[in-house]
């Protein structure tokens, strides 16, 4: 399956490789610095490509390419799939997955590496698992480790493999012992400049970070579980259970996990939190242009808009912004023409204004199409969806263990789009392609 | 310091080596030192030296041998994990010498005691392989061996090894092929995508197309129902047909094992693996019935919010999959939507995918998407857009002109890209009808003057020669513009004013004659002798000399033939030839070692190859103690329940029975047991195999106790006939020993006690039914505490135990009742093969069955409620009961059926359906159940527990659930008995879709305000003559419908109220009576449908 394994840097050095079967050389990663060479953007190289001899998939992370080799067929999101794995067990090793920091602890990544494939075949992929055989490092054992030379390898060999629940080690001990629930919604929505929702709709995510003794089985169950619409769970998580009874019952594994994302039913309309008042223009004569954003709050559940944050990416011939905001302050990055403003909390008495003029490249042509605004926000304590965990319970052990939930909103990939001139939604397409360019 | 003592030092130095080799850079120069630390004793110094030997063991093969040795040892070492590591490692150093050695070191681990080491061996067989071919033939026995492994930590690893050394031996598979379906579930996500695309494999040439029949019914249907699906679908659909010439084909019926397949994949579309989704998505679009598609749609869309690079390939197979079935992902059109932050390559897939599912209903929609696209800032994507809108209006009718215009717009863009693209676009649409456009060839070729890009220049020129008598006047014009700057053109632009000079010349000779030998002596200088040949050709083709021969004469008509419009079609057309989520499929390219998916067969190859000897299983189950978790997987269903019952009502019960308190305590034992329905059993534990003897005990303990509660586990989908064989074979073995328990009570302290405990239980029992036998209400408190038990044993079982609970409330009553027989009736609790028919008490005892059982109370139900006004008791009498199966056509076996009005426990969105089976045959029907549940999206059935045996004259009873999800749509499945098969189907009346609930006279009026307007509906009826007082109409409307009556002030008023099962929409009726017979009914309900439907019932109720 998985022949070889480059780890390439954004300048398109290989700083590490590995190989699971015989020695494949470098020079067929040239293959795939020609195609880097023809995208614009990183993420644009096709995670697929085709050489004479071998197939080159690809997974960008974190401006790192984990470029993987294959011989024969292996359906590609199975290889695509495994890379992001390991790249996030880099990130739970090593708390990032970065050159650097893989350059630091290339041993250890070679272990995993060394684990987590047999003869390209995913073996051991569950981080309880790996964490047993390869102990993650920590700055204590660093220290420990050069002054006494002792290893990083597990000394005990570890029963995971064996044990009945492969994402679970055995033996866990806690004095305290808790369970923590986060669910996380992300609202992702594209509306228009009149502020009409195009498309919304509300993905969750729960994380969970369970520190508990022994063997427990929780089980979680939900006040309003038919908001759920598709799920995707842990494979920790019965399925036969939520089926039949709409609650999540599991064995957890140690420490942080994502125990399931979901997506709530589009019949349900999404609220959106916060409005935006806004108009971006440039004009035909003079090289400037004006632009006026105001935000203000909506449906919030009651609850405060928190870092709320604005980015804009700007038309290529936009050289600067000579702006000022009533709340918070902006950036603007030239290079990248990204428009950033910061604003923090909103104050529904007193909404942050964004105005100023926008100065244009001289000579260059007016920008055809205005830029769309991409907002982030977060509110505590509300699940925008109106999800609602009713209780958890344990079974398997006696203590009682802490337990918490905690629920955030998040923007997502939420949009405002700015059509320019015009309302667009209230005219017929053609006509407004016909207005639009007869009007230039 | 390699050299050195201190393993400190060692280590360091290997830990630079493997930095190295990291890097990439050479460090074979070392191999000799580091080859004699392989048997260091510290665990990471020799971790690495094995990293380096596999790195390095190909280039220096003689020294590498030296550690063989070491490995040999670890073979043999007692730890499962040396034993596996030495594996790994032996088997990764690519040395053909050892080839021998390998060979037999992977045939001892494959029997290997630990599951660890056999998954590391079945890991050693391509590596072998891919070292010596040769070794192919003993390798396969390898895996035939492990294929049978029972354990979910071998299954995946070794169908990954058949799949690499002989993955054309399918045969080897037939007899795993239940256990593998079985076990799915369970095994590592990797595993699971390795298997799912083997069976994909394996069902093509084992199963029937399960949608042939569809494309013969399809001809006489009108086609609305598939509306959605587009020409070339039923193109295909015409294909399939040719293929299979067989018009008068007995019906379709799925292979159970087909059905088994896709049953056991479907949960796995909730994995958080992307790749295992896809497996699954790709198995359904090849093997499942078409209604059936429609589920993955929504988890690959769900995929859509995962990694780029995920996105990218699921985005690629919805394209193939939305040409050839667009219907599954039209309600997701949205999610398809272009973000301004995607990466160009995933905006043009999913323009791809919008393109294919845009028809004439959402052709709006999507161009007014695509005209926001249009501005975008990325010009590859705009370009792709336009492309994207050409075949939109190619397809669409509709829509061209509009299109056409739109693009005509575009030509005035700033932007030369799009442009061009216009221009390209706009040629290829105008081929198809020029005589309309004139105007717009005249537009295009304004734009010579401006557009720059060759390609669009070249689009222009092109038209403008093909279509020159649309525009006679301007044509030449151009041309001689083109003239002149004809030396500074590309290429291609070159060649298309050779072409239009040529065009012009035939058809325009008196204007254009100069020009044309101009332009041709232009390009006979030309640096390019693309051109200058060109040149050539055409000036001998159409300036006539007298060389010139008769092809000159031809030359308008070669020209000027009619040229067939371009046929603008999606690239992802005929890939889905390809398996799907293949690496094949992606490229479009047959990938190394992808394996053809094959056709389905004519006719269906036997499928008794898949049966398992049952007897071998067995033994295999006693002997290993590993497959036991195949048995126990049939048992977690049970106990699920029982804990969940147990957690319920810590009931102390459970010290009547012997065999139950045992179960108790094993339960609390292990409590991982019954609950691992989901997961890999606790089988697996390395421990397990110590105490396999008291694990069977388990076994025993619970087997016996479930079925001599007589409930016949309701299978479960993950259960297959393998499994049930087994089980049934171990359930009598069981049996057998339970009975032996029983009958020599001394042998064992435990169970004597109990049957004492039992025998005590049960004349204190009689006693106090004997006390109270005539008293209703106590024996109704009487049959709480058995209906009390029979909960606490099952839910599923409740039926059963109500049934027997029944019967001995029949039996009791006469006061003359001996205690033995009572006595034997208890012993038939827990042994079905004592079972004597009672003399038939049970010929309608429905009315007793319905009495207002106590287990509904315990539940808390708001029926308890209800009870209190005593109107709603008495129309149970009224009960219909309809026939499922006549006895003809059963051959003996009748089956008629009642909506019993009660709560079904394991689901209450259930409606509980009694069933009663009476055979009338003169032989013995045994193992009734149910199979292949048939129903519309949204209904699930919870079946009845198998009735195992039903000797002939005899009547049994058994409830099944159905969630008919509000509608009245019947729900079809098939009713199997041991030697047949009978298609059935329930088609509930709409009062049974709803239960009653308790309201007060205030509630009711606020609820029935608020269910005004579309949801009200009344109706003036006349009563029927016997039915003029309050008592009959309620007995009517309550018998109609399963509501109960609501207290009301006026004596002129009855009314009811309901909640649909399902969605617990409020139902509610008013019956007003006025003088004479004249009345009017009223009912309000959310659900309108429902409404209307619960009028006209029960008009007809109150009418005859």
């Amino acid at each position: 399956m998985i022949h070889s394994l480059f780890l390439i840097n954004h300048s398109g050095d290989i700083f590490l490789e590995k190989h699971w079967k015989s020695v494949i050389s470098h020079s067929v990663c040239d293959y795939f610095f020609e195609a880097k060479e023809k995208a614009v953007d990183p993420e644009d190289v096709p995670p697929v490509l085709q050489t004479p001899h071998h197939y080159l998939i690809t997974v960008h992370r974190g401006k790192l390419f984990f470029l993987s080799v294959v011989q024969t067929e292996v359906p590609p999101l199975f290889v695509i799939e495994f890379l992001h794995r390991v790249a996030d067990t880099f990130q739970d090793y090593f708390g990032e997955c970065s050159e650097s920091v893989i350059k630091d602890n290339v041993v250890t990544v070679y272990e995993l590496l060394e684990e987590m494939l047999d003869n390209g075949f995913p073996l051991a992929t569950e981080s309880n698992v790996l964490k047993e055989l390869i102990r993650p490092p920590t700055i204590l054992r660093s220290v420990v480790n050069t002054l006494t030379g002792s290893s990083n390898v597990g000394d005990t060999l570890p029963t995971g493999q064996l044990s009945t629940i492969p994402w679970r080690r055995a033996d866990v001990k806690y004095t305290n012992n808790e369970a923590y629930f986060d669910v996380i919604e992300e609202i992702d929505a594209i509306l228009d400049k009149s502020g009409t929702t195009v498309f919304a709709e509300i993905q969750g995510v729960i994380e969970a970070s369970v520190r508990l003794t022994g063997m427990p089985d929780l089980t979680l169950s939900f006040m309003n579980p038919r908001l759920l619409d598709d799920v995707s769970f842990h494979p920790c998580v019965r399925f036969k259970r939520w089926e039949s009874e709409r609650t999540l019952s599991f064995i957890p594994p140690d420490g942080n996990f994502t125990l399931m994302n979901y997506h709530v039913s589009s019949q349900n309309p999404v609220a959106i939190p916060v409005y935006v008042k806004q108009s971006i223009s440039f004009f035909e004569s003079g090289p400037c242009g004006r632009l006026d954003i105001t935000i203000g709050p909506k449906q919030t559940m009651g609850k405060t808009v928190e870092a709320l944050m604005v980015k804009i990416h700007m038309p290529k011939a936009v050289l600067s912004a000579n702006l000022t905001a009533t709340q918070g302050n902006y950036t603007y990055d030239l290079p990248n023409k990204v428009l950033v403003w910061d604003i923090g909390k909103l104050n529904p008495q007193k909404l942050p204004n964004l105005k100023g003029i926008l100065s244009l490249q001289a000579g260059a042509p007016k920008p055809e199409d205005n830029p769309s605004l991409n907002i982030d926000l977060r509110i505590q304590q509300v699940a925008i969806s109106g999800l609602k965990v009713s209780r958890l319970e344990m079974f398997g052990e006696k203590y009682k263990p802490f337990k918490g939930v905690k629920y955030v909103t998040k923007a997502g990939k939420f949009q405002f789009k700015c059509a320019a001139l015009y309302e667009p939604f209230l005219l017929s397409f053609w006509t407004i392609l016909f207005f639009y360019f007869t009007t230039f | 310091m390699l050299d050195s003592n201190k393993d400190s030092l060692k280590l360091e130095a290997m830990k630079r080596i493997v930095a190295m080799i990291a890097r990439g850079k050479n460090a074979s120069d070392l191999f000799p030192a580091v080859v004699k630390n392989v048997a260091c004793k510290n665990i990471e110094v020799k971790k690495l030296v094995y990293v380096y030997l596999v790195r390095y063991a190909e280039e220096q093969q003689d020294l590498a041998l030296l550690s063989i040795s070491t490995f040999q040892r670890g073979l043999k070492d007692p730890n499962q994990l040396i034993r596996a590591s030495a594996l790994r490692v032996l088997s990764s150093i690519r040395v053909t010498i050892i080839v021998p050695i390998m060979m037999l070191a992977i045939k001892e681990a494959a029997s290997d005691m630990s599951p660890y080491v056999r998954k590391t061996a079945a890991h050693a067989i391509p590596k072998l392989y891919s070292l010596d071919p040769e070794q192919k033939d003993q390798l396969i026995e390898v895996i035939e061996k492990l294929l049978a492994d029972k354990t979910t930590l071998v299954a995946g690893s070794v169908v990954m090894a058949f799949e690499e050394v002989c993955p054309e031996r399918i045969d080897l598979i037939h007899k795993n092929y239940r256990k593998l379906c079985n076990l799915l579930i369970d095994v590592e996500e990797w595993g699971q995508v390795v298997i799912i695309n083997m069976l994909t494999r394996y069902a093509r040439t084992q199963f029937l197309n399960p949608n042939m029949n569809e494309s013969l019914l399809e001809e006489g249907n009108d086609k609305t129902f598939y509306g959605s699906d587009d020409d070339e679908d039923e193109e295909e659909e015409e294909e399939k047909k040719s293929e299979a010439p067989m018009p008068k084909r007995k019906p379709y019926v799925m292979d159970p094992d087909h059905r088994l397949l896709l049953r056991n994949t479907k949960p796995l579309l909730q994995s958080r693996n992307a790749a295992v989704v896809m497996a699954v998505a790709q198995l359904y679009f090849h093997l499942a019935p078409k209604v059936e598609v429609g589920v993955i749609a929504k988890a690959l869309v769900r995929l859509l919010r995962s990694h780029s690079e995920v996105q990218y390939v699921v985005l690629q197979n919805v394209a193939s999959m939305t040409i050839k079935r667009r219907g599954m992902f039209e309600p997701y059109l949205k999610s398809f939507y272009i973000r301004s932050t995607d990466p160009t390559q995933i905006k043009v897939l999913k323009l791809e995918v919008l393109t294919n599912l845009a028809n004439e209903t959402n052709i709006s929609t999507i161009l007014r998407e695509f005209q926001t696209y249009i501005k975008s800032m990325d010009k590859d994507f705009v370009a792709a857009t336009i492309q994207a809108i050409g075949r939109c209006a190619t397809n669409i009718g509709e829509v061209r002109d509009t299109c056409l215009n739109g693009l005509v717009q575009l030509l005035s863009n700033r932007d030369e890209l799009v442009v061009a693209e216009s221009v390209v676009v706009i040629k290829k649409l105008l081929q198809m009808q020029p005589e309309k456009h004139s105007d717009i060839i005249k537009h295009m070729a304004k734009l010579t003057d401006n557009i720059q890009v060759p390609m669009a220049r070249a689009s222009i020129l092109w038209l403008i020669g093909e279509y020159c008598e649309h525009v006679p006047k301007i044509a030449p014009d151009v041309l001689r513009k083109m003239a002149k700057s004809f030396t500074n053109e590309e290429d291609i632009v070159k060649l298309q004013i050779i072409n239009l000079a040529a065009k012009l010349y035939l058809t325009n000779s008196k204007q254009t004659k100069l020009l044309t030998q101009y332009v041709l002596n232009l390009a006979k200088y030309d640096q390019n002798y693309d051109i200058r040949d060109r040149a050539r050709f055409i000036r001998q083709l159409i300036v006539p000399t007298e060389k010139s021969g008769a092809l000159s004469k031809y030359a308008k008509k070669l020209f000027l033939a009619l040229k067939p419009a371009p046929v603008l079609e999606s690239p992802f057309k005929d890939r889905d030839h390809f398996q799907l989520g293949s690496l094949s499929h992606l490229l479009n390219a047959k990938a190394g070692g992808y394996q053809e998916l094959p056709d389905w067969p004519e006719a269906a190859p036997d499928p008794s190859v898949r049966n398992v000897e049952v007897k071998d299983s067995v033994q295999e189950v006693r002997t290993t103690g590993e497959g036991r978790i195949s048995l126990l997987g049939e048992w977690r269903e049970v106990f699920t329940l029982l804990e969940r019952v147990a957690t319920l009502t810590s009931v102390p019960e459970w010290t009547k029975c012997s065999s139950r308190e045992k179960r108790k305590e094993k339960k609390v034992e292990k409590p991982f047991y019954s609950d691992s329905e989901g997961e890999s059993g606790p089988t697996e534990s390395a421990d397990s195999e110590s105490d396999s003897a008291s694990g069977s005990e388990i076994g025993s303990g619970v087997v016996g106790s479930v079925s001599g509660t007589a409930s016949e586990e309701s299978e479960e989908g993950s259960e297959s006939e393998e499994e049930e064989e087994e089980e049934e074979e171990d359930e009598k073995d069981k049996k057998m020993t339970m009975k032996k328990e029983l009958k020599k009570p001394v042998q064992e302290s435990e169970s004597e006690q109990s049957s004492e405990e039992e025998e005590e239980r049960k004349h204190e029992r009689k006693k106090s039914k004997a006390r109270k036998s005539d008293s209703e209400s106590e024996s109704d408190e009487d049959e709480d505490s058995e209906s009390e038990s029979s909960q606490s044993e099952s839910e599923d079982s409740e039926s059963e135990a109500e049934v027997k609970k029944k019967k001995k409330a029949a039996q009791s009553k006469p006061p003359s009742k001996p205690v033995k027989k009572e006595s034997k009736k208890e012993m038939s609790l827990l042994d079905l093969d004592d079972f004597e028919p009672a003399p038939s008490p049970q010929v309608t005892p429905l009315n007793s069955f319905l009495s207002n059982s106590l287990a509904t109370d315990l539940e808390g139900l708001s029926l308890s409620d209800a009870v209190l006004s005593p109107a709603t008791l008495s129309p149970c009498s009224a009960l219909k009961s309809y026939e499922l199966l006549h006895r003809i056509r059963g051959e003996g076996l009748s089956v008629e059926y009642c909506f019993s009005r009660q709560p079904f426990s394991p689901d209450a969105n259930m409606v509980a359906v009694q069933m009663q089976f009476t055979n009338n045959a003169t032989s013995e029907t045994k193992n009734l159940h149910m199979e292949e549940v048939k129903l519309q999206s949204g209904m699930r059935v919870k079946e009845f527990p198998e009735i195992e045996l039903l000797p002939a004259g005899e009547t049994a009873t058994a409830v099944m659930g159905i969630d008919f999800c509000d509608s009245t749509q019947a729900a079809n499945f098939q009713l199997c008995t041991h030697t047949r098969k009978f298609f059935v189907s329930i088609q509930p009346p709409v009062g049974e879709l709803m239960r009653p609930v308790f309201l007060t006279e205030n509630e009711f009026k606020k609820e029935q305000g608020q269910l005004m307007g579309m949801n009200e509906l009344s109706e003036k009826l006349t009563l029927d003559a016997e039915c003029r007082n309050e008592h009959a109409i309620v007995q009517r409307v309550t018998a109609a419908a399963n509501l109960s009556r609501v207290p009301c002030g006026s004596d002129r008023e009855c009314r009811f109220a309901g909640r649909t099962v399902t969605s617990g929409s409020l139902v509610l009726a008013t019956v007003a009576t006025k003088e004479e017979a004249a009345a009017q009914l009223t009912v309000n309900c959310e659900k309108m449908v429902i409404g209307t439907m619960l009028v006209k019932d029960v008009l007809l109720a109150l009418t005859q």
